[in-house]
C-alpha cells in the first residue's frame, strides 16, 4: 500500500513536468494555431544552460534563474524570426519548418556541450526525504517539483480567469482579427504568449535536470509525451492538459511499476514477463486510443 | 514543350540513367554509388509512399517511419526464426521463420499494410493537428514496443546474417540489388500513377480539396483514405524490407519519428503531390546529407536552416522546377 502511495507520488511528479510542457505548447496551438515540434528544445536549452549556471555558480537558483530568460528569450526570437511567417500556413510547413529548428537546436547544443550528457545535483538543501507517513519517506526534490508544478497550474488559472492580459489572450484564441482591431497589439501578444511558454518549458527541463541525463535530444522523448496529453486533454485547453498531463503519469508510471508484478500473479511464466515489459511501455499510447475512439476531440475540447 | 512533353523526357531521362547507372559506376571504378543509389531508391520508395497521403491525401502522417520499419522487422523477424530453427508461430498453425524474399517482401507489405489500417482507422477519425500527433504518437509507441522487446535484440537490433534470397538472382550482389530496388519502385510508381488518375483517386483528391462536398455527393471519404492509408503503409513497409536487406541490419531506430521528418522533407523538397518528385527529394537530401557530412560531423547545423528556407521560399519542389506546373492542378 505504501508503495503504491509512493509510486502515485512519482506519476504525479512526471505529470506534473508534463502539464508544464503541455501547458506552453496547447496555448500555442490553441491561440496561434501553429503546430511546433520545436518546443522539446526550448525544454532542452533550459536544462543545459540551468545545469551549466548551477555547476559553475553552486546555486541551484541561480541556475534556475538563467534558465528560464534563456529559454523564454530563444522563444520569443525564434518566434519573431521563424514561427510568426508560419501562422497562416499549412501546418504540413509548420512541421518541417520546426523539424528544421530542432536538428538546429540538437547540433548547436552538441556543438556547445559536446556528446556526452551531463549531471546535475541536486541542491543540498532538497538532497533529503521527507517523511510523509510511518515507513514512507519521500525526495524533497521530487515534492518540490509537484509543488511548483501545482504552483503554476494556479499561477496560469489566475492570470487567465482574472488579468487583463489572460484576457487578451483568451479573447486572441477566439478571433484574432477583431482583437487586433480592438487596438491590441496581437503581433506582441503572440510573441508574449510563445515565450510564456517556452518559459515553462525551460522550466520543466531546468528541474527535470537532476532527475534525468541534461543530453541533446532529450527534448523529442517528452513532446512525444506531451503530444499524448494535449491528445487526451484537447487542444487549446489548460484545464486538458493538466488532467490529460496527471492522467497520463499516473498511467505510464503505475504501469511501469505493477504490470508485470501483475502478469506474474495470474499468468506466472517468463512469457508474461516480456508480455507485460511491452504492455506497460505503450500503456499510455493505448490510453490514448481508447481516449480518441470515445472523445475524438479529447477530454476537455476548448471551442466546442 | 508542354508540361505532359518535359513529364516524359524527364522520366525516360531519369528512367535511362538509372539503369545505366551500375554499368557506368563499374567502368570507372566508383562501385560505392551503386549501394548509395539502391539507398535513394528505397528511400524513394518510402517517399512516394507517403507523397500519397501528403499530397494526393491531404493527410499529413508524422508517423510513416511506423510501416518502413514494421517492414524492416517482418524481414528481421523472419530471417531470425529461420536461424534459430524456431517456429514463429505453434498456434493455431505452425508458421516458420523465412529467409525466402518472393515470400518475405510481400509480406512485409501486407503486414505494414495491416498496422496502418489499425493505426488509420484510429487516426482518421481526426483531423488537423490531432492528426499530425496521432500518427507520430502511434509510431512511437511500435518503437518502444520493439524496444522492450529482449527476444528480438531490444534497442540493440538484430543483425541478418545475409541478404533475403530469390531463386534466380543473387541479392549479395549489389548491382543485382540495385536492380531489384529499382524494379519495385517503377512497379508501385506504375500502380500509383494508375491510382492517382482513377475514380478512386478522384474521390481522395477530392476529400482532400473539400471534403464536405464529397459527402455531398453520397461519397464516404472515410473508407477511400483508410485504403490511401494502407496502401502508403505497404509501399513504406516494402520499403523497410528492402532497408532491412540492403543494411543487413534492423534496429528500432528504423522506427524512430526522425525518419517520418526526413522522408516527409524528401517529399516536400521533390515536390508535393507529384508522384515522381519525392524520388529527387529523397536524392538531393540523401546526397547533400553525404555531401556536408564529408566536410563536417555537424550537418544537421546547416541542414536545420535550409530546411526553413525550403519552407518558407521554395514553392512547388524540384520536380516542379524541373517540367513546370501541371495545368489542371
Amino acid at each position: 500500500m505504501l508503495l503504491f502511495f509512493e509510486q502515485c507520488l512519482n506519476g504525479l511528479q512526471l505529470g506534473v513536468m508534463l502539464f508544464l510542457m503541455s501547458a506552453g505548447l496547447t496555448l500555442v496551438f490553441g491561440i496561434m494555431r501553429v503546430i511546433n515540434l520545436a518546443h522539446g528544445s526550448f525544454y532542452m536549452i533550459g536544462a543545459y544552460v540551468g545545469a551549466t549556471v548551477a555547476s559553475s555558480s553552486g546555486s541551484f537558483v541561480l541556475g534556475i534563474a538563467a534558465a528560464l530568460p534563456a529559454a523564454a528569450l530563444t522563444g520569443m526570437v525564434v518566434e519573431w524570426i521563424v514561427l510568426r511567417r508560419l501562422y497562416h500556413r499549412d501546418h504540413l510547413d509548420q512541421v518541417l519548418a520546426t523539424f528544421g529548428l530542432i536538428m538546429f537546436f540538437n547540433e548547436l547544443t552538441r556543438i556547445i556541450w559536446g556528446r556526452q550528457p551531463l549531471f546535475m545535483d541536486v541542491p543540498p538543501w532538497l538532497n533529503h526525504g521527507i517523511l510523509l507517513y510511518p515507513g514512507l519517506t519521500y525526495p524533497a526534490y521530487r515534492l518540490a517539483v509537484i509543488f511548483v508544478g501545482l504552483a503554476v497550474a494556479l499561477f496560469l488559472w489566475l492570470l487567465f480567469s482574472r488579468t487583463r492580459l489572460g484576457m487578451q489572450i483568451r479573447a486572441g484564441a477566439v478571433n484574432q482579427e477583431m482583437v487586433a482591431a480592438l487596438g491590441v497589439n496581437i503581433k506582441m501578444l503572440n510573441t508574449l504568449v510563445f515565450g510564456l511558454g517556452t518559459l515553462l518549458a525551460g522550466l520543466a527541463g531546468v528541474m527535470a535536470g537532476p532527475i534525468l541525463a541534461v543530453e541533446s535530444g532529450m527534448g523529442e522523448s517528452i513532446l512525444i509525451l506531451t503530444f499524448v496529453v494535449i491528445v487526451i486533454g484537447g487542444i487549446g485547453s489548460i484545464r486538458g492538459a493538466l488532467a490529460g498531463a496527471v492522467l497520463v503519469g499516473m498511467v505510464d508510471t503505475l504501469g511501469r511499476a505493477f504490470l508485470p508484478a501483475l502478469f506474474h500473479l495470474f499468468f506466472g511464466s517468463t512469457n508474461a514477463d516480456a508480455v507485460a515489459a511491452s504492455l506497460s511501455s505503450m500503456a499510455i499510447y493505448i490510453l490514448m486510443a481508447i481516449i480518441l475512439v470515445w472523445k475524438p476531440r479529447g477530454l476537455f475540447p476548448a471551442h466546442s | 514543350m508542354t508540361t505532359q512533353q518535359r513529364t516524359l523526357l524527364a522520366l525516360v531521362t531519369g528512367a535511362l540513367f538509372l539503369v545505366v547507372l551500375p554499368p557506368a559506376a563499374l567502368f570507372f571504378d566508383q562501385i560505392y554509388l551503386v549501394s548509395l543509389l539502391s539507398r535513394v531508391l528505397i528511400y524513394a520508395l518510402a517517399a512516394v509512399s507517403l507523397d500519397l497521403l501528403l499530397g494526393y491525401g491531404g493527410l499529413i502522417s508524422l508517423g510513416h517511419a511506423a510501416y518502413v520499419g514494421i517492414g524492416a522487422y517482418v524481414v528481421g523477424i523472419g530471417f531470425f526464426h529461420a536461424s534459430e530453427m524456431e517456429p514463429l508461430l505453434q498456434w493455431p498453425f505452425v508458421i516458420n521463420g523465412s529467409e525466402n524474399g518472393l515470400f518475405i517482401l510481400p509480406l512485409a507489405a501486407l503486414v505494414a499494410g495491416f498496422f496502418a489500417m489499425i493505426f488509420g482507422a484510429m487516426s482518421l477519425r481526426t483531423k488537423g493537428m490531432h492528426f499530425i500527433m496521432i500518427t507520430l504518437a502511434f509510431a512511437q509507441m511500435l518503437y518502444y514496443l520493439f524496444v522492450s522487446m529482449e527476444k528480438y535484440g531490444g534497442s540493440d537490433g538484430l543483425s541478418l546474417y545475409s541478404r533475403s534470397s530469390i531463386p534466380g538472382l543473387d541479392l549479395a550482389s549489389d548491382i543485382q540489388f540495385y536492380y531489384l530496388c529499382f524494379a519495385l519502385l517503377a512497379g508501385f510508381l506504375i500502380c500509383a500513377e494508375r491510382l492517382v488518375h482513377s475514380r478512386f483517386g478522384l474521390v481522395v483528391r477530392g476529400t482532400r480539396d473539400n471534403a464536405r462536398r464529397i459527402q455531398a455527393l453520397g461519397i464516404h471519404p472515410f473508407r477511400y483514405q483508410l485504403v490511401l492509408f494502407m496502401i502508403a503503409g505497404a509501399g513504406a513497409g516494402l520499403a523497410g524490407a528492402l532497408l532491412a536487406n540492403q543494411t543487413e541490419y534492423v534496429s528500432p531506430g528504423l522506427l524512430q519519428w526522425t525518419l517520418s521528418g526526413e522522408l516527409m522533407v524528401m517529399v516536400i523538397l521533390g515536390g508535393l503531390g507529384t508522384l515522381y518528385g519525392p524520388i529527387l527529394g529523397a536524392a538531393a537530401f540523401l546526397l547533400m546529407e553525404e555531401m556536408l557530412a564529408m566536410y563536417t560531423e555537424h550537418w544537421m547545423l546547416y541542414m536545420g536552416p535550409f530546411l526553413i528556407l525550403v519552407v518558407l521560399f521554395a514553392k512547388g519542389g524540384l520536380w516542379t522546377l524541373l517540367v513546370g506546373r501541371s495545368e489542371h492542378e
